[in-house]
């Protein structure tokens, strides 16, 4: 005897389990590139964001105060707020008063809702207003009536610099175009594009009246500060001061929190939409494994029986795809980095500062980490078979007793993979349900189409029909028999083509939103701050052109002083107080009538008019609204009607349709009681083309210059180009996982082919003519290809009716004809590859074929 | 002299579908250290089991197996693996050397694992013993069945083993190689002193061996030490 028993204990060295790695890769090294190549691309992507985000992040830091333009802006909406504590310090101050209102362009008649901004002082104290020539910037200061206009007005309406824009009583020069200033949001310019005018032509042109709705800011630049003084712990210290003065306030830390939550929330996104890339990129990775170690199982065998350890053989392959894991991370991540230097070319149109390009060593690192945990995560379901691999398959064909399936530990993994998909997700959201609906969400696709897979190869086994040719009998027989790779393929290719067709659907809710609003009949132009007095005369003019008034509405701003007689201060105050104090904060435009409109419906209590009730108010407010601002039916609400209180008791609660093009409001008032308040009017009507609408926009501002019109089709059109922006980001973002899906077809299909080759080769061998093995292999691939589209597309079917349904809470249609190419290409694509791939074996003797790929 | 196999009882039953199926009943053997043992019979009557059972490739549903002194059922699978290692040597029909390994890694690698020192000019004077030196650097691929054949033989007799378990040897082999394959399998054996135990088809070779069994359906129907002269063919 020539070992104890102390020996059985011993394992081989950590070098001899690397030498073997390294020996059994050698031969496999094109295979091991297949398996890396899909999770390149999404380390890439993730990388890429990552880095981006880094980037963005430091660069917001450092141009947070540009970002605001000062230290401080203080707004209200009313002109002589003052908040005192600012004269213990030493300050410049610049004013902007800024108002909705219609511009007219003398020069082609056309005219256009814009936010006016007069300015006052030195404006922005830090960064720039971009404008185009730049001096324009400083020189439509110089005194005179000049005036800097957003530039995309000057593209719609043909105006160059120096042409002239008339605002109210006033026609100024324009001086230059406006590219961007501090302080402008992408959603306002959307609606009215800003034009700077200077301050001291305000009064002239006339249109600031009573119940205008103006916003009063002050920029303010501290000189001198104390370095130990804190400006936002000053200003949560008089928070109740300034709201009970209603002034608002900007600090640059807020703004950088705000702008940098803005952005944190887009790159969660595109990290999430990177991460599904790197998950298809798993999938790849494990199927590719899966394959592998299937052909591996042999020379497992062997190096038991000569008294390899399990342990070691699986180490052995577990130190191979670990390295394999690592190099394809590195690659990804590396890869990433220099994709980073493209991402501020797509993002363009929504970056707040000037993004640098620097690398982010924590985003690599990240990355690799990643890849590499993945890699091995997803290797381990398939090489856990390893450790239970019977050295007796050395003697026979099949093993005995023991296999993977039954491994306790393949739980242990599911747990880790679970845990890392959560764990990642929850990374990004930051929000333990959603996080956990997103694990849930791709683990069910998974375990679909598996259950499919399944499905089909029962179904095919149980009803097999043993009438059709032998091409049909052998391709569909493939699909169940041993070395079957029904299961791995319809996940992988299913899994991608869900993504990809789930990503078209959604882009296509996205757009059919907005296009419903654009529906002929609806409402398309909408005319507001039309004073009581000019009420009739406008609705009269309007018929008179022949449009329509299709609405007319007062509408009343107020603040809400009290529910249930609690004041704000007491709701903060008193943590039983559910209230949120965004209903107090808010300032509030309501209108009253004595009935309901169409695209609202009472939906609890009552409506209840003043004739019914004369003592008591009783109002109606939007069911949602009121819900999440926990008002029961019956509470009392005490309104501040710009200076007087109004008592009123919530009668009932409506459900608004907001998709309408018309003016709906959260909160309804009975008629007889806001009639004497200070208030405006809207009317809505609806033009046919856009010269009707143009023509009635040009008069409208000539004979009454305080009326705004929003020209709600020139909106859409910007709506459509910025989702066309939007969903070009997204499209950039699926492409990884695209192409990683792609790879991953690629590979499985490539992967394939060894456990096609020795089948295909036998029936040459017996005489199968070449074309009759490519009719069996491409009736393979075809029913496999059709399996995992169709399966995809359900699956994408599924996934998007429920973010129809719940997220965007719309009705879902999908087209047809893009789920046709969708079906086609896939299947396509994979019967191709398949054909391509066993094309090698067929040009070929089946001993040469035999020799250089069995390995 | 002292017995290096010791075969008790030995039943070995498959579950196939609901039913069992015996694939192995009561066999009963030893074999004695440097002896030349086969074992023939019919496709089917459970030969190659036995042998994966006497090496210790797979577990007997009852019985016993004492290899060199360990009792192969109180074992697990790494133990068994650890025996096979410092005691077992393997010829198999379809040679089975690891494909990515080159032949001088093939022969290296069972004295690896026992990670002794020097292996390289051990491994290469072995390929020299089985006339293939000159073809150390070559991959399975690259070589005939019979060249296969000797570098499985070289690395069988690697590790010095105590026993030499070979699965048809020469079952995949032409006459002619078969005949130079079969004679450097005796040489080395003699040479070492090892315990060879064959299972063949080939009446022949069996015939070259110092004992014979022969087991139909299950069973041993004949041992040539029992009974010198065969009755039953």
């Amino acid at each position: 005897m020539k070992m104890d028993q102390d020996n059985f204990g011993s394992n081989s060295s950590t070098k001899w389990l690397f030498l073997m790695a390294w020996r059994d890769a050698r031969k496999s090294k094109s295979r091991l590139f297949l398996f890396i190549s899909s999770i390149i691309l999404g380390i890439a992507a993730l990388v890429a964001i990552n880095s981006f985000s880094e980037n963005l992040k430091d660069d917001i830091n450092g141009q947070a105060k540009e970002l605001l333009g000062a230290d401080l802006e203080l707004s209200a909406n009313k002109d002589d707020f003052n908040y005192s504590f600012l004269d213990t310090l030493d300050y410049e101050v610049s004013s902007e008063n800024s108002f909705a209102s219609m511009v007219f362009f003398p020069k082609n008649q056309g005219s256009r809702l814009v936010d006016v901004r007069a300015l006052e002082g030195a404006f922005p104290f830090y960064g720039v207003i971009e404008s185009n020539p730049t001096s324009s910037a400083q020189s439509f200061r110089d005194g005179q009536a000049k005036a800097l206009v957003d530039q995309s007005v000057l593209v719609q309406y043909d105006i160059q610099v120096g042409d002239s824009v008339r605002i109210g009583k006033v026609t100024f020069l324009i001086e230059g175009a406006l590219i961007s200033s501090p302080s402008q949001s992408m959603a306002a310019t959307l609606v009215a594009p800003a034009v700077y005018i200077p301050m001291k032509y305000v009064e002239a042109t006339g249109l600031i009246q009573k119940g205008s709705r103006v916003e009063y800011r002050k920029f303010y630049k501290l000189n001198d500060l104390d370095p130990e003084f804190d400006l936002d712990e000053q200003l949560r210290a008089d928070r109740e001061f300034l709201r009970t003065e209603g002034i608002r306030a900007d600090t640059v830390e807020e703004r950088k929190d705000d702008t940098g939550r803005t952005f944190e929330n887009l790159s969660s996104f595109l990290n999430l939409v990177a991460f599904v890339a790197l998950l298809l990129g798993c999938v790849g990775v494990a199927s590719a494994v899966h394959i592998y170690i299937k052909e591996k199982i042999r020379t497992v065998a062997i190096l038991r029986c000569l008294g390899a350890k399990g342990r070691d053989t699986f180490l052995i392959y577990l130190i191979q795809i670990g390295i394999i894991g690592l190099i394809g991370a590195t690659i990804g991540a590396f890869s990433g980095t220099l994709l980073q230097t493209i991402l501020p070319k797509v993002f363009a149109d929504f970056l707040p500062v000037e993004v640098n390009f620097s690398i982010s060593w924590p985003s690599i690192l990240a990355g690799i980490a990643t890849g590499f945990v993945v890699s091995i995560l997803f290797a381990l379901t398939p090489l856990l078979a390893i450790r239970k691999a019977s050295p007796l398959l050395t003697l026979r064909n099949t093993p005995d007793g023991e296999s993977g399936a039954r491994d306790p530990l393949r739980w242990l993994v599911f747990s880790g993979i679970f845990i890392f998909i959560f764990g990642f997700a929850y990374l990004q959201i930051g929000d333990l349900s959603n996080s956990f609906v997103f694990t849930l969400s791709v683990l069910m696709a998974f375990g679909f189409l598996v259950l499919i897979a399944r499905l089909a190869m029962w179904a095919v086994k149980k009803f097999f029909p043993t009438g059709w040719s032998y091409l049909w009998r052998q391709s569909l027989a493939n699909l169940y028999r041993p070395n079957n790779q029904t299961t791995i393929l319809i996940a992988s290719i299913g899994l991608g083509t869900a993504l990809i067709t789930t990503l078209y659907f959604i882009q296509g809710l996205l757009i059919s939103q907005v296009e419903i609003t654009t529906d002929a009949g609806r409402p398309n132009m909408m005319l507001f701050d039309i004073q009581s007095y000019q009420k009739d005369e406008i609705a009269a003019f309007t018929k008179e052109q022949g449009l329509p008034v299709l609405q007319q509405v007062p509408v009343v701003t107020m603040r809400l002083s009290k529910i249930n007689g609690n004041t704000l201060s007491e709701v903060m105050a008193d943590s039983t107080l559910n209230y949120r104090s965004g209903a107090f904060n808010r300032e509030w435009r309501i209108t009253y009538r004595d009935s309901l409109i169409e695209s609202e419906v009472l939906v609890e209590g009552e409506f209840r008019t003043m004739e019914a009730n004369t003592d008591s108010v009783f109002v109606t407010i939007e069911k949602g609204f009121a819900q999440s601002n926990r008002i029961k039916l019956g509470d009392e609400l005490i309104w501040n009607v710009q200076g007087v209180p109004v008592t009123t008791y919530v009668g009932g609660f409506r459900e608004i349709d907001w998709e309408r093009v018309q003016t709906n409001f959260l909160v309804l008032f009975p008629e007889g009681v806001l009639e004497k308040a200070p208030q405006f009017h809207v009317l809505i009507t609806r033009v046919k083309s856009t010269e009707e609408g143009a023509l009635y926009q040009r008069d409208i501002v000539k004979k009454y210059p305080n009326v705004s019109v929003i020209d709600i089709g020139l909106i859409l059109t910007t709506v459509d180009e910025i989702l066309g922006k939007i969903s070009f980001v997204i499209r950039f973002m699926a492409l990884f996982s695209i192409v990683t899906g792609l790879l991953v077809l690629i590979g499985s299909v490539i992967l394939s082919k060894f456990q096609r080759i020795r089948e295909s080769i036998l029936l040459r061998t017996l005489g199968g003519s070449k074309r009759q093995i490519l009719t069996i292999n491409s009736l393979e691939y075809f029913v496999l290809g059709s399996l995992a589209s169709l399966s995809g597309i359900a699956l994408a079917l599924l996934g998007s009716w429920a973010l129809a349904y719940f997220t965007f809470e719309t009705s879902f249609v999908p087209n047809v004809l893009p789920v046709l190419l969708v079906y086609v290409s896939i299947t396509s694509l994979t019967v191709l590859i398949g054909l391509l791939n066993s094309r090698g074996i067929l040009s070929k003797s089946p001993l040469e074929v035999l020799r250089s790929e069995i390995q | 002299m002292a017995s290096i196999l010791k075969v008790q009882d030995l039943t070995k039953t498959y579950k196939s579908g609901s039913k069992n199926l015996t694939v192995l009943k009561n066999v009963n053997f030893e074999i004695e250290k440097g002896t030349s043992f086969s074992i023939v019979g019919p496709s089917g009557s459970g030969k190659t089991t036995l042998l994966g059972l006497c090496a210790g490739l797979d577990r007997a549903s009852s019985g016993t197996v004492v290899l060199n002194g360990h009792a192969l059922e109180t074992l697990n699978e790494d133990q068994r693996a650890a025996v096979r290692n410092q005691n077992v040597g393997f010829v198999f029909q379809n040679f089975q050397l690891l494909p990515t390994l080159t032949a001088l890694e093939n022969v290296m690698v069972p004295m690896e694992l026992r990670k002794e020192k020097n292996i390289r000019a051990r491994s290469l004077e072995l390929l020299d013993r089985v006339g293939l030196a000159d073809r150390h650097d070559h991959y399975p691929t690259q070589l005939s069945g019979g060249e296969q054949q000797r570098i499985s033989i070289a690395r069988a007799f690697s590790n010095q083993p105590e026993i030499l378990f070979a699965d048809e040897p020469t079952g995949n082999l032409d006459e002619e190689t078969s005949e130079k394959v079969e004679e450097l399998l005796f040489s080395l054996n003699r040479e070492a002193g090892t315990t060879l135990i064959l299972v063949t088809h080939d009446l022949e070779l069996a015939n070259k061996t110092n004992r014979i069994i022969r087991i139909k359906g299950g069973q041993v129907i004949y041992d040539s030490e029992l009974t010198p002269v065969e009755t039953e063919i």
